[in-house]
């Protein structure tokens, strides 16, 4: 795993003091409330419903155990016990108080972690696929690129101020878990008919009020030509991009308007030019950060009882069954960690789970920790012979949920019991959602379903690429949820299709219900997923289930 | 009074020969400086290489696009004197030079709310600069 080197820690350090110059400045009168703004949001400070919010990177996801307890230590220290873990891997801090935010800033700095481009009109926290250097299925450990954009991104003198917030995703395999095609630039690793590794770069892809599935910009882009290459990309939006509306900002719609072939003209003609700029010595950086990105050294032995146990105990079995992935090394297991008990906030995980979590990477894990953008957290290189003491030791902190994937691991925003922009509540929606299904026992016959709930139209819980989106929404003061269905964040992402009039706060649970229970009614076989039958089907039986009056109606 | 602003602190305007819009350049016995819109188009850049003095306006200190302007004339090979002027934060000062300004300026009301200490804190620029650094 990469650690910071001396530059990165005296650049933190630094921008630990000029904040605290900032905050004090605030304070003193000579920074106005709209001038500091963008200074905070810089360094992840949002102002939400009840308080601030500290939005702290997680950078492509990796996390060591040190810093895992750390982010423990200031749940306790300066919020209230717990942290909550978001689609774009970062950890949020519900509660700090202004005055309090350098010193948390500080102790982060401690542990090679900051919460800088967290936020604001500027590059952000690049994400990459939370398999990243476990998965069978990978070309390359996209991390190490991750962190060369990273540095790259950081305190980018041109791109602190641009139109709009800018979301870099990346992933190495083949299965897409980054939904690159729903970020301003995706990179997909792929090889080139010589064999050498590079990327596809898509562009302009994204949620929100006008969701749109990613371009590719250029088929195969050279490794040593990311950043010039990207640096185009930003370069063109900076200057192409509308500051006349803040829905129409992002560069999806720049694409959108200008087309695709304008602004491939207009990047590879900026390209020209800063690729000159680039001496080659990111490359050497990059080698070097792809060295500290080895793989830990996997150790060859039996799995022990593992299969026994797994007979033994049906519920040490069925976790298996949910929440292991393929790893690459023989023996070994990917674990997932649901962040989401049935009826508990999805992505909130408190201090002592941390430190669990923390020990259990230490002691079985190669000291690696990640976090998914479907808010659970990973450990990616657990040996076989291992689980069932990874197993016990979850269980005693209720983090044991064999679930992922299934209808309860349902990924939502914090809404309106948080956010300042929600039209609606979400997280006690995926609470209601996930207790009913618990209570039915029906999730592990319904199998893989993906649930994604937004509390207005940001689309910050993805609805949009849920099998089942569920967007709630203000209708002349009342709650209104509105589904979407056959969504998909995949290599094969598609935007979900409108069901139909939405759906109040006490009817949507139970809507959900219908669509479920009336999924398996309508599949060929326990092998057809939701979103395969509905690919198969389209969407009128489905629809005819979740407004059956209305149905009836129309025929008579 | 509009104050310049560099990596020593505040100094008054010393350059005499005023400046013109772009669309108002004349052959003239004195070498204006350019003013440039932030939504200056990027081709309007070509043939400015030889300028004096360049004038990028900052209509907002949340208008970025001055900097990506100054980056690409300096990268189009303009060796010339280039400004940033209008409302540009303390704070944005190492952004303005590492995109390639040599100096920035404010007016008075800016200048008294933002003295010259909180500018010449951001003097050391050229430290802890990951573009120089990748960029090699
Ligand atoms: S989707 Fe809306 S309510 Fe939910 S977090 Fe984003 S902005 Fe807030």
């Amino acid at each position: 795993m990469y650690t910071y080197t001396d530059f990165d820690e005296a650049f933190v350090r630094e921008r630990v003091a000029q904040f605290r110059g900032q905050v004090e400045r605030r304070i003193d009168g000579s920074l106005t409330e709209d001038e500091f703004k963008p200074l905070r949001l810089m360094n992840g400070l949002y102002l939400q419903l009840h308080a601030y919010m500290l939005r702290v990177a997680v950078p492509y996801g990796t996390l060591n155990p040190t810093q895992m307890r750390k982010l423990a230590d200031i749940a306790d220290r300066w919020d209230k016990g717990y942290g909550h873990f978001t689609t774009r891997q970062n950890i949020q801090y519900n509660w700090p108080k202004l005055q309090d935010v350098p010193d948390m800033l500080e102790a982060l700095a401690d542990v090679g972690m900051h919460a800088i481009q967290t936020s604001g009109n500027t590059i952000r926290n690049v994400t990459a696929d939370h398999f990243a250097g476990a998965a069978a299925d990978e070309i390359e450990d996209p991390r190490a690129i991750a962190e060369l954009l990273r540095q790259w991104s950081t305190d980018h003198p041109e791109f602190q101020f641009l139109p709009r917030k800018f979301k870099i995703a990346v992933t190495g395999a083949a299965h897409d878990r980054a939904v690159t095609k729903a970020h301003d630039i995706g990179l997909r690793m792929v090889r080139n008919d010589a064999g050498e590794a590079g990327f596809e770069v898509i562009v302009g892809g994204g949620l929100g009020r006008t969701p749109m599935v990613g371009k590719v910009l250029r088929n195969f882009l050279p490794k040593a030509d990311l950043l010039p290459y990207c640096e185009a990309i930003v370069s063109v939006y900076n200057l192409l991009g509308r500051r006349d509306n803040k829905y129409k900002a992002r560069i999806k719609i720049t694409v959108h308007e200008n087309g695709l072939e304008k602004i491939q003209e207009l990047v590879e003609d900026r390209f020209a030019t800063i690729r000159a700029g680039f001496s080659g010595h990111d490359q050497d950086l990059l080698a070097k950060i792809e060295a500290a990105f080895a793989p830990p050294a996997f150790v060859t032995k039996s799995i022990g009882g593992y299969e026994a146990t797994r007979l033994a105990n049906p519920a040490f079995r069925s976790w298996t069954d949910t929440n292991l992935a393929e790893h690459k090394a023989n023996g070994y297991a990917i674990v997932s960690i649901s962040i989401k008990k049935h009826g508990a906030t999805p992505g909130d995980a408190t201090s002592d789970q941390m430190r669990v979590m923390a020990d259990l990477a230490e002691t079985y894990g190669h000291g690696e920790l990640r976090i998914s953008h479907e808010q659970n957290v990973i450990l990616p290189h657990v040996h076989k012979s291992d689980l069932a003491k990874v197993y016990a030791a979850l269980r005693q902190v209720d983090l044991a949920t064999a679930n992922i994937g299934l209808a309860s691991d349902i990924i939502a925003c914090p809404g309106m019991d948080y956010c300042a922009l929600a039209t609606a509540r979400s997280i006690p929606i995926a609470q209601e959602i996930a207790t009913r299904f618990d209570e039915l026992e029906i999730e592990h016959e319904i199998g893989q379903l993906k649930i994604k709930i937004s509390g207005c139209i940001n689309a910050c819980g993805h609805h949009h690429v849920g099998h089942i989106g569920i967007l709630g929404l203000d209708r002349a003061g009342v709650e209104s949820y509105q589904i979407t269905l056959g969504g998909d964040g995949t290599e094969t992402t598609t935007i979900g299709e409108r069901a139909g009039r939405g759906f109040s706060a006490d009817e949507i649970v139970p809507a959900i219900e219908r669509l479920v229970t009336g999924y398996l009614g309508l599949r060929r076989d326990a092998d057809e997923t939701f979103l395969q039958a509905y690919r198969r089907l389209g969407k009128q039986p489905f629809k005819s289930i979740l407004y059956p009056a209305q149905d009836k109606a129309n025929a008579a | 009074m509009s104050v310049i602003v560099t990596d020593t602190g505040f100094a008054p305007e010393d350059f005499t020969c005023g400046f013109v819009a772009l669309s108002d350049i004349a052959a003239n016995d004195c070498d204006y400086g350019i003013d440039l819109a932030s939504d200056t188009a990027p081709t309007a850049l070509v043939g400015l290489t030889n300028a004096a003095m360049i004038r990028i306006d900052f209509p907002s200190f949340a208008d970025g696009r001055g900097f990506t302007l100054a980056a690409m004339l300096r990268s189009a090979g303009y060796k010339g004197r280039l400004r940033a002027k209008g409302h540009v934060l303390a704070d944005q000062y190492a952004m303005a030079r590492r995109s390639g300004f040599d100096e920035v300026e404010i007016d008075g009301a800016l200048a008294a709310r933002q003295p010259a200490e909180q500018w010449k804190f951001r003097a050391d620029w050229q430290n802890h600069n990951y573009q120089a650094r990748l960029r090699g």
